[in-house]
């Protein structure tokens, strides 16, 4: 009989201690795994786009483009990042904590067609966009970072002028593309360096050959980058781009260095936010937990004693075991998802409420303490097993709906929800039992008023139904 | 007290008398939708050298209209961080440019920057009309979807009573009277407090249906249980009544017990889900009135068909 209990305790027992341990792991590391807090974009900043590829595009291309952008995402050095294809012509892009967010997209959206043109011994402007012969038509005009746009002319005007390409974007050697960083103090300006194979590496050394102490334009993405004017006929196909500043030098870098994307992307929709916003609303929502937790648990106590109490216990144990399976699966923690945790202590908390309701009315039909907590679970079951089951319905509808872009974040909320009501089933009807069945068995806890049966004023009002 | 079914006029003139306003709002002025459901941008700027009074919405409504954003909407508004009082604005527009929206944040910020010294942005959405349009399509299928499969859900789970179909209709009655009320006070909100409907008011919405069929289910799952106990000659208004009562403690406790915790995320949880909070707080309290007062009610209603005595001469609450 006594087995009764202990099992399930001892399991109660050791489910808490291993969350426990989880949610307070030294260090985030358990066993040799990393289980800190993932925070979602709205609690540590970062930014989320959504791009569409520019017109008719088929679903290899965009598993190609999807693998560059991740590439570039990874060469970003943004960590848990997520680069995700989404239907037939999209890319969900997520970057958490990232530092300069719009120098990041213009990073990833970048083409990274990188050209050589002839322009008839003319020099062009850093940041012209040029028609080429590889590229006549350029849907993306990027400006160059670097240079502050004319507020009065905003958008550059592209001349009618198609340039020669000397080479094709195609055969740059990915794996020859590095950054070299002068030690030179005069000349100290970041520079990457990069080869062309093939072809376009005969062609340019035949037109270097032929145009020594003449201009020859570097193109990135239809946007001059820069006119150097040639030394030397550049053997072997090899050559530099010098840049102003480091951070440019990185972009093209990493532009290059993954491949150019065979596509164009545009945005569609985006959401960034600031990292301090992102702190101002962790802190906001620590502080409304743990006050909703305590004045639940005061009310639980003051109105139904000794099973308050109880219940109290169990919705501690709720809240480690709910934070230990975020760290560990791990589930990213958003804004919404902490509403929705903090919404499924009422509905754990509710679990609890069927049943001392039903153990009350139980004792007051005179029946003995132990067979009153066994008939309030079992009577009060139905109720908790449908009520539970229509809001996990709702909240896979909403886990479904919140594929869709725009209202991406409600999808935090219906997974915390959904995992509340199955972890509350658990901690409310299991914990809670074992540990009553236990309690009542004990001489000490024997007094009816601890089961808040005295002095009830509804007791008359009841017997008369 | 003791006979909430007989009065279950007086409880449908209630919830009426709440309904019809908002709903006469509704007609009016429609729902004031955010850029989730209508496209557009909104951005959240702090200026960190300038003080509210400082700032001018003409002038940053033009500089945004500089910068190809026109028709910008600018609100002006104090925000606190670590007790310090920051001036912020924030402004909704149309949605950035598809091909090249880094720059156009650029310039802004640099436009803005050079009026009013540092300026921070806190946050910046942008949804596209393609991304605003899929949503609002997700929506709807999202609020029919639930309906309909709370509405087969119920009918399984009563299927041992009589009558099975009745209780997921009630049920669904309950809900919809809580969905209407919820979208009447958010048409008048959106009025008088400019509350904007967006994802966060879906996520809402939908939670409240979720936890108006809880409520509505634990006062069925007592009329069910009493029935299976029916003893002779007890009318079915007095085993309603009587199911009510049952319930009635735990109706109240676990509504306070959400009263608690939406109560502590409205004064402490931060201001972005603060519009969520609110709604959650009218839903609820709704969705536990119409479980107790109208879905209870309409099952009685249902038993008698009294619809057929509506439209006849004499007070119907006599019937």
């Amino acid at each position: 009989m006594r087995n009764r209990e202990i099992v399930p305790f001892l399991f109660i027992m050791v489910i808490t201690a291993l969350c426990g341990w989880i949610a307070f792991a030294p260090d985030n590391t358990w066993l040799g795994r990393d289980v800190s807090v993932r925070l979602g974009l709205d609690l540590q900043g970062g930014t989320q786009v959504l791009m569409k590829a520019d017109g008719v595009v088929d679903k290899d291309i965009m598993t190609t483009a999807a693998t560059v952008i991740e590439k570039r995402v990874n060469g970003l050095g943004v960590s848990e990042s997520i680069v995700q294809l989404s239907g037939k012509d999209r890319i969900i892009v997520e970057l958490p904590g990232v530092r300069d967010p719009e120098q990041a997209i213009e990073t990833l959206r970048g083409t990274g067609r990188l050209e050589f043109i002839d322009t008839k011994g003319k020099f062009l402007n850093e940041g012209t966009v040029v028609r080429t012969t590889g590229n006549p038509e350029p849907k993306v005009p990027q400006t160059d970072p670097a240079k502050p746009v004319d507020p009065a002319n905003p958008q550059p005007t592209i001349s009618p002028e198609v340039y020669q390409s000397i080479t094709d974007g195609r055969d740059l050697d990915t794996r020859q593309v590095s950054l070299r960083l002068s030690n030179d103090k005069i000349s100290a300006k970041p520079a990457v360096s990069f080869a062309f194979t093939g072809q376009s590496a005969s062609d340019l050394a035949t037109f270097t050959a032929a145009n020594i102490q003449k201009p020859m334009c570097i193109v990135l993405d239809n946007v001059i980058v820069s006119c150097p004017v040639v030394q030397s006929a550049l053997i072997g196909g090899s050559g530099e781009i010098t840049t102003n500043a480091r951070a440019d030098a990185e972009k093209i870098l990493n532009q290059l260095k993954y491949g150019s994307l065979p596509i164009t992307l545009n945005i569609e929709s985006s959401r960034t936010v600031s990292a301090t916003l992102g702190a101002n609303s962790v802190q906001a929502s620590i502080i409304a937990g743990m006050v909703g937790l305590i004045i639940v648990a005061l009310f639980m106590i003051i109105y139904y004693r000794l099973p308050g109490l109880l219940a109290t216990v169990a919705l501690i144990i709720y809240t480690i075991i709910i934070y230990a399976v975020h760290k560990l699966i791990p589930i990213t923690l958003t804004l919404s998802g902490i509403a929705g945790f903090i919404l499924s202590i009422g509905l754990a908390v509710d679990a609890n409420v069927l049943i001392f309701a039903r153990l009350k009315e139980e004792l007051r039909n005179k029946r003995s303490l132990l067979r009153a907590v066994d008939a309030g679970f079992d009577e009060a079951w139905p109720a908790i097993r449908d009520s539970s089951a229509s809001t996990l319905i709702t909240s896979a509808i909403l886990f479904v709906f919140g594929n869709s872009f725009g209202v991406s974040l409600i999808k935090g909320f219906a997974l915390t929800l959904a995992l509340g009501i199955l972890l509350s089933l658990f901690t409310a009807v299991v914990v809670t039992r074992t540990f009553l069945r236990l309690i009542v068995r004990n001489g000490a806890f024997q007094s009816l008023w601890l089961y808040e049966i005295s002095n009830d004023p509804d007791l008359q009002e009841q017997s008369a139904v | 007290m003791k006979n909430i079914v007989s009065l279950r006029y007086i409880w449908f003139l209630i919830s009426l008398l709440i309904i019809v306003p908002g709903a006469i709002y509704f007609a009016m002025y429609g729902l004031r939708t955010g850029i989730d459901f209508a496209g557009g941008a909104l951005w959240d700027l702090h200026f960190t050298t300038k003080q509210t009074n400082e700032l001018d919405t003409e002038r940053i409504r033009a500089i945004f209209a500089q910068n190809g954003f026109e028709g910008a909407q600018v609100q002006v508004s104090v925000v606190k961080i670590d007790g310090k009082e920051i001036a912020s604005a924030v402004v909704r527009t149309i949605e950035l440019s598809a091909t090249k929206p880094e720059q156009q944040q650029r310039d802004v910020l640099a436009a803005l920057t050079k009026e009013y010294g540092e300026v921070q942005r806190e946050s910046l959405q942008s949804v596209g009309p393609t991304v605003s349009a899929e949503a609002t399509r997700s929506a709807a299928i999202a609020v029919l979807g639930a309906c309909f499969a709370i509405l087969i859900y119920l009918t399984v789970a009563f299927r041992k009573a009589p009558n099975p179909f009745r209780y997921g209709v009630c049920a669904v009655f309950a809900m919809l009277h809580d969905v209407l009320l919820v979208l009447g006070m958010a048409a008048i909100l959106g009025h008088f407090i400019g509350l904007e409907v967006d994802a966060y008011f879906l996520t809402a919405l939908l939670t409240i249906i979720s936890f108006s069929v809880h409520d509505t289910i634990v006062v069925f799952d007592r009329i069910r249980e009493n029935l299976i106990h029916r003893r002779s000659g007890e009318i079915f208004d007095d085993i309603v009544n009587h199911s009510i009562v049952q319930t009635l403690p735990r109706s109240i406790n676990t509504q306070l017990t959400s009263i608690f915790t939406l109560t502590a995320l409205l004064l402490f949880g931060g201001v972005t889900i603060r519009n969520l909070v609110l709604i959650l707080l009218i839903g609820l309290i709704s969705g536990t009135y119409s479980s107790i007062f109208n879905a209870a009610q309409l099952l009685v209603v249902w038993e008698h068909r009294e619809w057929r005595n509506w439209f006849r001469r004499g007070s119907a609450a006599e019937a």
